[in-house]
């Protein structure tokens, strides 16, 4: 079976008033029950295949970070199905998921605060091959965690230190080796570089490559970078408020990009050589609030090119070429 | 795990900063000094002294009120004086003192124990559970605390394990408010969700993700619970409601005194109440040190 | 009149820490014209924002500006007493910090904050401060100013927050901005926009402005001369399009290089290889030499001095990439002997 992850209509709110008590407004001489719900996600479908590099790119607040949480169950889904190699773990329990847990894992954003700065490196890798049973002794699992450090670089005589010793992006291949110890298949890679300084954030993209190449990984990627994204995908996503505006294979979104709002991104990209943020036109307004989102399409408060109905009705999303799919009133 | 060698790791907290500042603290010095000299004279007390307070056929009724060695009519014998029973003050203090420090320490892990796993419980699996121990947190905190451990007392009685019950029930709502905090905030951290997506159980994830973290927060608290309980402890025995009489604490000593506090007898009550000052002194100066350099925040 | 606006001469700011002094920055010379913006680039620990906080002196134990002038128009900040330079933040030289969360206080109100630097650096009285105001938020593009004025800094988005502070800093007509990675906080279409209204605020009224940033490309956008500090020292200066289209130093071009390019596929991204230095050990000789692909080892012996490669085009390496119009060209690499390849 070729296609790994399937998400089909995924969605997640998060409520801000945890207890009844604050959910009681006096309005209007009356007391009301107001719910303050943030829409994180709201009906997010794709699918990753074996060896595919599958990212979702967007600004922060749209939700790419909730989708990523939500598909590896850290956070249990509030609608839509997730499909792991055909198998509905929508709603599995915390035991029934374990068997996948072996098979999918996570990369995280900050690498000050993904590892237990009270725990020695070793133990940090050590931890999660004993809890799966990967080898059959903790000297055999000892040996495994020193092999795959090494394979990230870093060397044996550093596994006893702990996580403050080390630097930025050395803690970042730490992390990267512990998602590596189960020996997953499919591995989230939440905003992997976006903490990183650029010079150590082109060592660690080429890393998760070449670990891909030797490892046959798929990858969900996470970034906010569209330029960070290009090397490494082989389909991209465009999310905004909460929905997937714009999808296709890295030729599609690169070379022939359509909706208004990743034009908006392309264009607010600084550049190397460029003088486009000088001169060209850019992407007016504020991100809406997810609590109260936009009726119709979301973007359409921000968007250039709006039409009528983009305030009312939301876009469905369409195949304007095999394999590039657009949520876009203009488009159909 | 390492092959660190014992004296490498001494010799490795030597150099650390935490020593470091340790060195250059007085209060955390002076404060050492204090605890250390309590210790000391609480476990090695007792071959030195003069007598046995407890034993009650070594006490004589005419060696009563002698004044300190340093007043006229004291003896060199009694060096802090006697009481209304001829007990050595010196003696009793330091047997005063062992009661005292054990009911502050043992009281102290107890409700340090039992507030732990509560605040965990509450920051970690929030919902009911946390409402519910909140709720009953809130209550309890609403009652002045001396007044809670008094009626507790009046209830069980006195004695050291009745002491020991009332101030366990009085004390963990610190530690589980304290730890509920911190454990809301260590909880969202990037590894704990590591730990989640390894699929660790949620117990593990507690005690070796959540606990060690938190940690230093429970250190600064309990080393000043320590002084709070010798103090609420000496407060009830003084109240008469604490320790039996055959076994006084500091605060029974103070207690034993008062009545004579005004004739002019100074020394049988003023001096247990200077040694638990100076006992609540070195913790709380200590206690201080601890906390500035266990928060990282203050770095 | 002349058209330096200010002249830092020598700077050395080390911090006393348990561990060692750290020498944030270390002998730094560099110079701001009226009008200008000079970036400083560099990636963390280089020592960039230390430079910054020099300037305007906001440095605390347990860093000491050791050494060094800071002349602004001629008059040297580090001779100013404290009350001097609390006079002169604000006034003449003024801030924009990075988090706009945390540099706008959360209990009062926007209006209130901006008001503020008006008090201490101005005389208007109560409605011409309102008018100033109203004036300075529409200036940074805040629509329907008259209603943020009683706003307070959580009810508004990150962009709209750091709008506030850029129009704090302006508040008082400052001559020379300090922005400190003013847009790392933002998401890229709101910091397309900051960066542009920072740029025409600053050309506006011939404001120099020091924007310093990690972002190359973000500054290749934006300024007319580049700074950029490894390890607590300058090793190139120039134009923009200069030290960007034709870098001298191997480190500027491996930053350079790693920057992920939209336009340009590659299967695999150039890095530099190695890890930022631990500050406490650094080598006796150039800073960057153990990272350096074209480094000698009379490169980890002697520490290279700035050089003037080409006219405004400066230079700290034993064997820079290119020979430049000075024709240093009988050292243009060290390994290869000829141009670095």
């Amino acid at each position: 079976m070729t296609q790994l992850l399937e998400v089909t209509n995924l969605e997640q709110r998060f409520d801000l008033n945890t207890d009844l008590l604050s959910k009681l407004v006096f309005e209007k001489g009356r007391i009301i029950k107001k719910e303050r719900l943030v829409k994180a996600v709201n009906g997010v479908s794709f699918s990753v295949d074996r060896r595919e590099v599958f990212s979702i790119v967007g600004e922060s607040g749209c939700g790419k970070s909730t989708v990523a949480r939500t598909v590896v169950k850290l956070i249990e889904p509030k609608g839509g199905r997730i499909r792991y190699e055909g198998e509905d773990i929508t709603e599995l329990s915390r035991t029934e998921m374990l068997p996948f847990r072996k098979r999918m894992q996570m990369i995280f954003q900050d690498p000050y605060a993904s590892l237990n700065p009270r725990q020695r490196v070793m133990d940090i890798l050590v931890e999660p091959i004993i809890f799966h049973g990967i080898t059959r002794s903790s000297d055999e699992a000892r040996e495994k965690a020193l092999e795959i450090l090494n394979r990230v670089g870093i060397r044996p005589e550093q596994a006893s230190r702990y996580p403050h010793q080390f630097s930025g992006g050395q803690r970042q291949r730490i992390g990267i080796a512990r998602a590596l110890a189960v020996e997953p298949e499919f591995i989230i890679a939440d905003e992997p570089v976006s903490a990183l300084d650029v010079s150590i954030q082109a060592q660690i993209l080429n890393l998760l490559m070449d670990l891909k190449e030797e490892f046959s990984f798929s990858y969900l990627f996470i970034a906010h970078d569209l330029s960070v994204v290009k090397h490494i995908s082989d389909t991209v996503a465009v999310m905004y408020l909460g929905r997937i505006v714009e999808k296709g294979s890295k030729a599609h979104i690169y070379g022939n990009p359509l909706h208004p709002y990743t034009l908006a991104l392309f264009s607010a990209i600084p550049r190397i050589s460029g003088t486009k943020m000088r001169t060209g036109r850019n992407l007016e307004g504020e991100i809406p609030s997810a609590i109260d989102l936009p009726p119709g399409c979301c973007f359409h408060t921000r968007c250039p090119k709006v039409l009528p109905v983009c305030k009312e009705v939301v876009p469905e999303e369409r195949e304007i070429e095999q394999g590039h799919f657009i949520s876009c009133h203009l488009f159909t | 795990m390492t092959v660190t060698a014992r004296s490498g790791r001494w010799s490795a907290f030597l150099q650390s900063e935490f020593f470091h500042n340790y060195k250059r603290s007085l209060s955390a010095v002076v404060g050492s000094i204090l605890v250390l000299f309590v210790l000391l004279v609480a476990i090695f007390g007792p071959l030195w002294t003069v007598q046995n307070p407890y034993n009650i056929a070594s006490l004589e009724l005419r060696d009563a009120y002698k004044p300190p060695a340093w007043v006229e009519d004291g003896e060199s014998r009694f060096f802090l004086g006697t009481d209304q029973q001829g007990r050595d003050m010196l003696s009793a203090i330091v047997y005063g003192s062992r009661v005292s420090l054990v009911i502050g320490v043992a009281g102290t892990l107890l409700a340090s124990a039992i507030g732990i796993v509560l605040g965990l419980v509450a920051g970690f699996f929030g919902g009911r559970a946390d409402s519910i121990i909140m709720r009953i947190a809130d209550i309890q905190l609403s009652f002045p605390t001396m007044l809670i451990a008094l009626f507790l007392m009046s209830v069980l009685g006195r004695g050291v394990v009745n002491i020991l019950i009332s101030l366990t029930l009085v004390g963990w709502v610190r530690f589980a408010r304290t730890v509920r905090g911190e454990t809301l905030s260590v909880k969202k951290r990037e590894y704990v969700e590591a730990a989640r997506v390894i699929g660790l159980p949620n117990v593990r994830i507690l005690f070796k993700h959540v606990l060690p973290n938190v940690f230093a927060s429970i250190i600064v608290l309990a080393t000043i619970q320590v002084g709070n309980f010798i103090l609420t402890e000496a407060t009830l025995s003084f109240l008469g409601l604490g320790v039996p009489i055959t076994r006084p604490s500091l605060g029974m000593l103070c207690n034993n005194g008062f009545t004579v506090l005004y004739s002019g007898l100074w020394w049988v009550s003023i001096l247990p109440g200077l040694y638990i000052m100076i006992i609540v002194f070195g913790i709380n100066l200590l206690g201080d040190f601890l906390r500035d350099e266990l928060n990282p925040k203050l770095k | 009149m002349n058209d330096t606006l200010l002249e830092v001469k020598n700077l050395r700011t080390y911090f006393h820490t348990f561990k060692g002094i750290v020498k944030a920055v270390d002998d730094v010379s560099f110079s701001v014209e009226r009008g200008e913006i000079l970036a400083i680039v560099g990636e963390s620990g280089g020592g960039k924002s230390v430079t910054g906080f020099s300037i305007i002196r906001l440095i605390e134990e347990p860093g000491v500006i050791e050494s060094g002038e800071i002349l602004l128009e001629g008059r040297d900040v580090m001779e100013l007493t404290e009350r001097e330079v609390d006079r002169l933040r604000g006034k003449e030289i003024s801030m924009i910090f990075q988090d706009p969360m945390t540099s706008l206080n959360p209990v009062y109100t926007i209006g209130r904050q901006i008001e503020e630097s008006l008090i201490l650096h101005t005389k208007l009285n109560r409605e011409e401060r309102r008018a100033a105001c109203l004036d300075l938020l529409r200036s940074v593009g805040i629509s329907n100013p008259e209603s943020r004025l009683k706003a307070y800094p959580h009810q508004l988005s990150g962009g709209m927050r750091q709008r506030v502070v850029i129009a704090i800093a302006l508040a008082a007509d400052p001559k020379l901005i300090i922005a400190d990675e003013p847009t790392t906080a933002l998401d890229v279409t709101i910091q397309a926009q900051i960066l542009r209204l920072m740029a025409n605020l600053v050309r506006a009224k011939n404001r120099s402005m020091i924007l310093v940033t990690h972002d190359l490309a973000v500054v290749s956008e934006m300024a007319d001369r580049i700074n950029v500090m490894y390890c607590g020292k300058i090793v190139e200066t120039g134009s923009a399009r200069k030290v960007i289209d034709e870098s001298m130093h191997p480190y500027t071009k491996g930053l350079i290089d790693s920057i992920p390019n939209l336009e340009r596929d590659r299967m695999r991204l150039s890095t530099i290889k190695g890890i930022v230095p631990n500050m406490f050990e650094l080598p006796e000789g150039c800073n960057f030499a153990p990272r350096c692909s074209c480094a000698t080892e009379f490169c980890l012996r002697n520490e290279p001095q700035q050089r003037e490669v080409e006219p405004g085009h400066f230079v700290a390496c034993h064997f820079p990439l290119r020979s430049g119009t000075y024709g240093l060209s009988e050292q243009t690499c060290g390994r290869s002997g000829g141009v670095c390849s």
